[in-house]
């Protein structure tokens, strides 16, 4: 019995990460479109893109090989996966031990890794800039996001998100500089790799300023369903990391009643809308930085992080 | 045991003088191949038998080598897994072979080499004193140096079998230094009895940088790496893949040999030139493997990566095992000995990969490659799966090793010497920074080599390799996948050499539920490979299974969108060079001091526009060309010694010989 329900909640996690993706999504369009005075489109218009998408032919360029329609596929199943085991509404899910943030992480890695060689696929020039632009970022990004695990993780104890959002709900965490410079690092980790304002600039089409959209330019139908389905579940991904790690209250443990669950679903969807709603402000308030200036935004992150990270490492108090 | 190894090593000596009656004939290569192929296969198999505790640990004294002395062979825990990483990567590449010697053009300079060379492997293993060691791993780098120059006629590799020599010199030059501190003044050169007699403080430390010096130069760790990305791809890529996959292995394990077993006890700052070490190597290396167009070279300077995190979780080792934290250091050191054995997989498997792309096109050059997925599928498929792992990303091999290197790391706060908690956290993000590059190096090489489309003819007349070769490739990558998704047991098998080694073994994985690995403690960080990768299928199947009954299924080709101009040429694809270039403008210009000068030609003018890069090795520019000056220099000068007269030569000989006497005489 315990074992179906565990089963159950696995699986309504699973479940409730990808109907709400496309949602999030749509809030945050839908805040910025009202921040900019237009009337912006509906909150439901990413399920219908996605329907529309799934409805349509694929065009395949005539020189895509067997790798570019699998790497869909790839993606989605990994950045699936990487979103399922970030605690949402409920702690010490069945599989929550399966991978810990380090693992996450990775995962999210192996998307990127797919994502870049289908860019190189087909053999233009944009793909090619695409990841070429991404792998840069990445080579940035990730190590700062490795060293903000380092530090969070040093003051928990654990790198398993659980015990992480267990210890952060707990008294005995207090204000400490480190989580502070962690929590900053982090956000500007998010907004590189979901490739927001000013890193990238997902409604772009211009092709000298893109990165994602220059990597998935030859998608089309199911294939680029997959894919904007994956970059929603990964913008949903950070939301809930930062959710979980700073702000784990109302998360339900693994003894939660009904009423707590509940509690802990509502709390979920509360953080989702402002995280969204913060991203949306932040988006609108700040212009698109070019290329080479990302370095620096993402450098900042990875010495703040660092920092953070040696602070642990010389006191215990910080 | 040890007899039956030995016996195999013997058999594997006969083979080359038998390889040079056989002569150039395609029945040679058969038969030193194969012939290598099952004797690598058996010596792998009494390994795995000494690792399971199945068979005794027994040791043999033969009366050769030194009259006083004989030679000491004996297999222990620490042997017998090096001897299986050995083995199983020469397994491979003997495989490999059978297919790939067939192309070779000049097969009987290779061919009595190459068993030899697996035997020197094997002996260095096996010995149980320092005459043998030292000669057994003479005996490797020269087989090994006659492989690099097998292709003679082209002066690159002439250059880099020069430069290795150089450098094989001196490494052995710095282990026999070692060994001759070790030993003391007694000469008792056999490894129990140096084990026994523990060294003063000083002469330790002076074991560790000498030590250091030595494997380190043939592991290739920064900055004594200048002859690796030279010699590794200079020689046919199955011994290309021995060198890199298998023969730096031998280098950490006489590392291991001598710092952890041999010298004894540990000063707690000895991990701090490790750990230096180890991190510049991997972040370097993998600067260095992004920078390059030659596809063999960016794997040797993965190697240097490779070896640098292998380095910097021994360094860790070191730190803890000073400090008598036990379960910490059991956990770095099974990390370094997972990532030894999973880099001889995916290096081996690469370097075959770059042999099959290599025999297919005669291209080693980035450049000129491009769009292989479609003519050589299967090659394609592996090298993925090779350069996925290599890359560190789950669920292969490659994440389990970096993963247990991060745990060992997040332990280390509790080390009480201050050098180390402000130096740790530096390595860390060193370490993240370069399995991050890693995989963009990956994306890089994966990308150019097999994606896209074609940039030359040659890439467009490729055909898939033979069946032996890939049979080689599939079964490293499905080592690879194995040893990615069920690291638990692999850990459990490597218990014995951490028990002999730190006198603690990790924790037993191999029944804890689901298969997962537990470093520590559940609560505290856990991993299971088997679950993430039944997730990933199911998860990606449900995804297509529902796609495919929803969505339309129908598919159209067409031409690739270019903006609206047609018929873009294959030239106008990303190539290697402009795909690092955002890396080499954010890192290379501190470190390489990469300069662009673009060059515009006046208007009206049909000449090209070129765009120049310049890079410069900082290494070779601060360490070796110096040394290289200085050299000169003073051959310059004392080449006057040689024109002297006769009465000269006789004073000069007079006073040496009083100013040695003077020497002896105050002495003390």
């Amino acid at each position: 019995m315990a074992v179906i329900a565990d089963f159950a909640f696995q699986g309504a996690q699973m479940l409730l990460v990808l109907l709400l993706a496309p949602l999030l999504t749509g809030f945050v369009r839908k805040v910025k479109a009202r921040l900019m005075r237009r009337q912006g489109p509906s909150l439901l218009q990413p399920y219908r893109d996605l329907i529309r998408l799934l409805r349509k032919d694929v065009v395949l360029a005539d020189n895509a090989s067997w790798l570019f329609r699998a790497i869909p596929y790839l993606i989605f199943a990994a950045t699936w996966v990487a979103a399922s085991l970030v605690p949402t509404f409920r702690s010490g899910l069945m599989f929550s031990w399966t991978a810990d943030l380090i693992a996450i992480i990775a995962l999210l890695g192996s998307a990127r890794f797919f994502l870049a060689l289908a860019g190189m696929d087909v053999g233009t020039a944009f793909g090619g800039i695409g990841s070429s632009r991404e792998v840069m970022i990445a080579s940035l990004a990730e190590p700062a996001m490795l060293m903000i695990v380092f530090a969070i993780a040093l003051i928990a104890g654990s790198t398993q998100l659980s015990t992480m959002a267990a210890f952060m709900n707990s008294p005995e965490v207090g204000l400490r500089v480190s989580l502070g410079l962690g929590l900053i690092a982090l956000v500007i980790v998010a907004i590189a790799e979901n490739a927001r304002i000013p890193v990238d600039n997902p409604a772009t089409h211009l092709e000298l300023t893109m990165v994602h959209e220059a990597m998935v330019l030859e998608y089309s139908g199911r294939h680029l369903a997959l894919i904007e389905l994956s970059a929603m579940l990964k913008l949903l991904l950070y939301v809930s990391l930062i959710a979980c790690l700073f702000a784990p209250w109302g998360i339900g443990g693994a003894d939660a009643n009904a009423g707590l669950l509940l509690l802990g679903v509502g709390a979920y969807a509360a953080k989702l809308a402002a995280g969204g709603f913060l991203l949306a402000v932040f988006e609108t308030s700040i212009a698109k930085m070019r290329v080479f200036r990302v370095p620096e935004f993402l450098g900042a992150a990875l010495m703040l992080a660092l920092l953070a990270t040696l602070l642990r490492f010389v006191s215990r108090s910080f | 045991m040890v007899v039956t190894a030995l016996e195999c090593v013997l058999a594997l000596l006969v083979l080359a003088p038998l390889a040079i009656a056989l002569g150039a004939s395609a029945r040679a290569s058969i038969i030193v191949y194969g012939a290598s192929l099952l004797l690598t296969l058996a010596l792998a198999i009494i390994a795995l038998l000494v690792l399971l505790g199945h068979g005794p640990a027994a040791a043999v004294t033969l009366p050769l080598g030194l009259p006083w002395l004989g030679a000491h062979f004996r297999i222990d825990a620490l042997s017998a897994f090096f001897l299986l990483v050995i083995n199983l990567g020469g397994a491979a590449a003997s495989l490999f072979a059978l297919g790939y010697g067939r192309h070779e053009e000049e097969p009987a300079r290779i061919l009595p080499f190459y068993p030899a060379y697996l035997a020197g492997m094997n002996i260095v293993l096996l010995a149980a004193d320092a005459f043998s060691f030292l000669v057994a791993w003479e005996v490797m780098s020269l087989t090994s140096w006659a492989l690099v120059i097998a292709h003679h006629r082209e002066p690159e590799n002439l250059r880099a079998g020069f430069v290795y020599l150089l450098m094989a010199g001196f490494g052995t030059l710095m282990l026999l230094l070692t060994f001759g501190l070790l030993a003391g003044g007694s000469g008792a050169y056999d490894f129990d009895t140096i084990r026994a007699a523990h060294p003063s403080t000083g002469i330790a430390a002076l074991v560790l940088i000498l030590a250091l010096l030595g494997a380190g130069s043939k592991a290739g760790l920064v900055p004594l790496h200048a002859w690796l990305p030279l010699a590794h791809p200079a020689a046919p890529s199955h011994v290309s893949a021995l060198m890199s996959g298998v023969m730096t292995k031998v280098a950490v394990y006489g590392f291991i040999r001598i710092v952890f077993d041999l010298v004894g006890a540990p000063a707690w700052w000895w991990s701090m030139p490790v750990l230096a070490l180890g991190a510049a190597s991997a972040v370097m290396g993998v600067l260095y493997a992004l920078m390059q167009r030659d596809l063999k070279r960016v794997l040797a300077y993965s190697t240097i990566e490779n070896i640098g995190i292998v380095f910097v979780a021994l360094g860790l080792a070191l730190a803890f095992k000073a400090h008598a934290m036990e379960a910490a250091a059991a956990l770095a050191f099974t990390a370094a000995l997972l990532h030894v054995f999973n880099h001889s997989l995916f290096k081996n498997l690469l370097f075959c990969g770059a042999g099959a792309v290599l025999a297919a096109t005669g291209e080693r050059d980035l450049e000129k490659l491009g769009g292989l997925i479609h003519r050589m599928p299967q090659t394609a498929f592996v090298v993925l799966i090779g350069a996925t792992a290599i890359s560190a990303l789950p669920p292969l091999n490659g994440f389990v090793s970096e993963w247990l290197t991060f745990q060992a790391i997040l332990l280390s706060p509790q080390l009480p010497s201050w050098g180390l908690k402000l130096m740790v956290p530096a390595v860390g993000a060193l370490l993240a920074l370069s399995a991050a590059l890693a995989a963009a190096c990956f994306v890089r090489v994966f990308g150019i080599a097999f994606l896209g489309r074609p940039r030359s003819d040659a890439a467009v007349a490729a055909h898939e390799t033979d069946s032996n070769s890939l049979a080689a490739m599939y079964a490293l990558a499905a080592l690879c996948f194995v040893a990615g998704i069920l690291p638990g047991l692999f850990i459990d098998g490597l218990a014995p050499v951490t028990q002999m080694v730190v006198g603690h073994p990790m924790p037993a994985q191999g029944s804890i539920e689901w298969l997962s690995i537990v470093p520590i403690a559940e609560s505290r960080s856990s991993y299971n490979g088997l679950l993430v990768f039944v997730f990933m299928t199911v998860s990606g199947v449900l995804g297509a299974f529902a796609i495919h009954r929803l969505a339309s299924d129908k598919i159209r080709r067409g031409p690739a969108w270019g903006c609206g101009y047609p018929d873009a040429g294959p030239r106008t694809q990303y190539s290697a060079d402009s795909f690092a270039q955002p890396i080499r403008r954010v890192f290379g210009t501190l470190i390489f001091s990469a300069r662009e000068t673009g060059e515009m030609p006046p208007p009206g003018s049909t000449a090209p526009a070129r765009l120049t890069v310049t890079l410069r090795d900082p290494v070779w520019d601060a360490l070796y060309a110096p040394i290289a000056a200085f050299v000169a220099f003073a051959a310059e000068r004392l080449n006057l010694l040689q024109f002297l007269t006769i009465r000269r030569y006789l004073s000069l000989v007079f006073g040496a010989l009083v100013l040695l006497l003077l020497v002896l005489a105050i002495w003390p």
